[in-house]
């Protein structure tokens, strides 16, 4: 017994020598890690903002609300494209963040329990379908339908709204909005479900002991646990709203300017980026969209740091 | 209904009600007639033909081995085994001679007469002060809200440890405080029943006896059923005892009543074996 009570001391020294190097070997690895996606950040932002040099000294801060885009010319601006990505990421993150939140209640809590899995696997299915096809289908199915059926709906309730008069077309805003629709909502509600399926179950049975109803249970109980992690959600919808580039250039019709109303064309800073880069005629062309690039680079940065920031101050304040 | 439980006489599970409580002896109220109440999840039965009356303004309390159904039991009595959808409850609960069970009963109202408080204090992420007026305003007693609320932390004895920060959050209280909370919450509704599942089994011994004192407070208003693996507790603070057990007959593990009697006849001349070996530590 004494020896092996000695082995174990050996043992358990050494043991001791390659957790050490284990764990120092962590570090290294981790630390490489944050290193390289850090550098690649940084190089990205560099070589954009490299890029973009030229055109943001020719054009300076003014770009952003110059409504020029002319290769001719060679004049350009970003503010039809700013407006483009607004309106098409903000509508649809409007019509999203409501049927995100009710398909995700109703697959927690109202749902039948057999049809929670599939529905919920439909919902993680859709999140992944790349946006090239969903593209794609807003050109042979959703353009056509828009116009032919959505838009002279939305007229015949709404056409004293500017917004919702003009000329029904199969490509423009309006089939963006909805494309951008499809693909926030799918990550939103499968985002909504995980955290509404974490409400502790404590927290649902105080409220429903004291004879609050299911509906006041989840209004008063289960949206406020939820909400700050559904808004970062959203925040993360948005984001990916904006930065989406080809689904956007195959249904908005690709076209600058800003018009009043949703069923005329429009474009967005990355879908123009995407359609223009490989035919973009002069070397300030191509550093103006360097230029929407690098807005778009520090718009997506914001989006992120604003769900992250919320994220951590809610952690803070449940402890 | 008869005044007179229906003791099981010839039935296998002894359930031993002794002469002294039934009712018509004294002027007891009975609150809740349970009435072989069984309960299974899914095809495994959990509790077996209980029947139990417990009595109002009376502190019933509900003791046993670890998973004999007390738990399951006592969420019959406000239907909160309702969330639970592979629960199904069989036999009766009558409650002021009403089915708890009926067809038209609605389980929402069941909770506003019945109150529950949990072993695990779960006060929600609000302010103090919102924790119990959230329930009053659902409920639609808006008026008087400061007063209603003030009345509510009073009767938990814990208003003057709060009085001055009511707009902070609950979740910033100690454990024993946010359980008082949780039963101030409870009784800011004006139940009828407080119904609590080891309610003190989570805090440290001075908050358990400011809640057994409490207990004590509240059952001049209210009737009080709780369950507790404490047996000094339920010397403590019951009135009445009803010893539960997993009865492993018959290829079965299902939780039984075997004794409900006066408490100090529970603990110093139980009839059955199985509680004198239970509440003499001799077993579980
Ligand atoms: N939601 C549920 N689904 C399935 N089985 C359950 C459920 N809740 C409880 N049970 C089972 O029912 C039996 C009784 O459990 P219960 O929680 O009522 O016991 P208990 O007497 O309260 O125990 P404890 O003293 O440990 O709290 C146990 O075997 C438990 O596993
Ligand atoms: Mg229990």
């Amino acid at each position: 017994m004494a020896a092996d009570s000695t082995l174990i001391v050996l043992d358990s020294s050494q043991r001791k020598r390659s957790d050490r190097l284990g764990e120092r070997g962590f570090l290294y690895v981790t630390l490489a890690a944050t290193l390289v996606a850090v550098g690649v950040l940084v190089a990205i932002a560099v070589k954009v903002f490299d890029l973009a040099a030229p055109a943001i000294s020719k054009f300076g801060v003014g770009f952003l609300w110059s409504q020029d885009w002319n290769a001719v010319t060679n004049r350009f601006g970003a503010l039809d494209f700013i407006y483009g990505t607004a309106v098409s990421s903000l509508v649809a993150l409007a019509i999203a963040a409501p049927i995100s939140i009710a398909i995700a209640l109703f697959l927690t809590e109202l749902a039948p329990k057999w049809l929670r899995t599939p529905v919920g696997a439909l919902v993680e299915v859709l999140s992944g379908i790349p946006s090239v096809v969903i593209g794609l289908w807003g050109i042979l199915v959703l353009g056509p339908i828009v116009e032919s059926q959505v838009e002279p709906f939305l007229n015949s309730f709404l056409g004293w709204i500017p917004l919702f008069s003009g000329r029904y077309s199969p490509v423009g805003l309006l089939p963006a909005i909805l494309v951008l629709t499809i693909m926030i909502t799918p990550i939103v509600s499968s985002i909504s479900r995980e955290l509404l399926s974490r409400v502790p179950k404590e927290q649902i049975e105080g409220a429903l002991a004291i004879g609050a109803t299911r509906w006041e249970m989840i209004r008063g109980v289960m949206l406020p646990y939820v909400g700050p992690g559904i808004i970062a959600a959203l925040i993360l919808g948005v984001g990916r709203a904006v930065g989406e580039a080809i689904a956007v250039t195959q249904v908005i019709g690709t076209t600058a300017g800003i018009r009043s109303s949703l069923f005329g064309p429009a474009d967005t800073l990355a879908s123009r980026i995407a359609s223009q880069y490989q035919g973009a005629v002069s070397n300030l062309q191509v550093s103006s969209l360097a230029y929407l690039a690098a807005i778009l680079l520090v718009l997506s940065l914001l989006f992120n740091l604003g769900a992250q920031l919320i994220v951590r101050r809610v952690e803070r304040s449940r402890g | 209904m008869d005044d007179t439980p229906s003791t099981p006489r010839s039935d296998l599970k002894p359930i031993q009600i002794s002469e002294r409580t039934r009712p018509g002896s004294s002027t007891r109220d009975i609150v809740f007639d349970v009435q072989k109440l069984s309960l299974h999840y899914g095809s495994t039965l959990a509790i077996s033909e209980i029947t139990v009356p417990i009595y109002k303004n009376h502190v019933t309390a509900f003791i046993g081995p670890s998973g004999c159904g007390k738990s399951t039991f006592i969420r019959c009595l406000n239907r909160m085994n309702d969330l639970v959808p592979i629960a199904r409850v069989t036999g009766q609960v009558l409650y002021h001679g009403q089915d708890l069970y009926g067809p038209t009963v609605d389980p929402v109202q069941v909770r506003r007469h019945i109150g529950m408080v949990f072993q695990k204090p779960n006060p929600f992420p609000k302010s103090i002060y919102d924790n119990i007026a959230w329930g009053l305003k659902i409920l639609g007693k808006k008026d008087n809200l400061d007063d209603r609320v003030e009345q509510a932390l009073r009767k938990a004895a814990l208003w003057d440890e709060v009085k001055d920060r009511l707009k902070s959050s609950g979740l910033a209280l100690s454990g024993g405080q946010q359980q008082r909370l949780c039963i101030a919450r409870a009784i800011a509704i004006e139940p009828d029943v407080i119904l609590m599942d080891e309610p003190a089994s989570a805090l440290d011994p001075i908050s358990t006896t400011r809640i057994e004192d409490l207990i004590h407070e509240l059952k001049q208003d209210y009737t009080i059923a709780i369950v507790t693996h404490n047996m000094q507790q339920a010397a403590r603070v019951a009135d009445m005892t009803a010893f539960f057990s997993l009865d492993v007959s018959e290829g079965r593990r299902a939780g039984v009543l075997v004794e409900y009697d006066e408490t100090t006849t529970i603990f110093t001349r139980p009839a059955d074996k199985r509680t004198e070996d239970y509440v003499t530590g001799r077993f579980g």
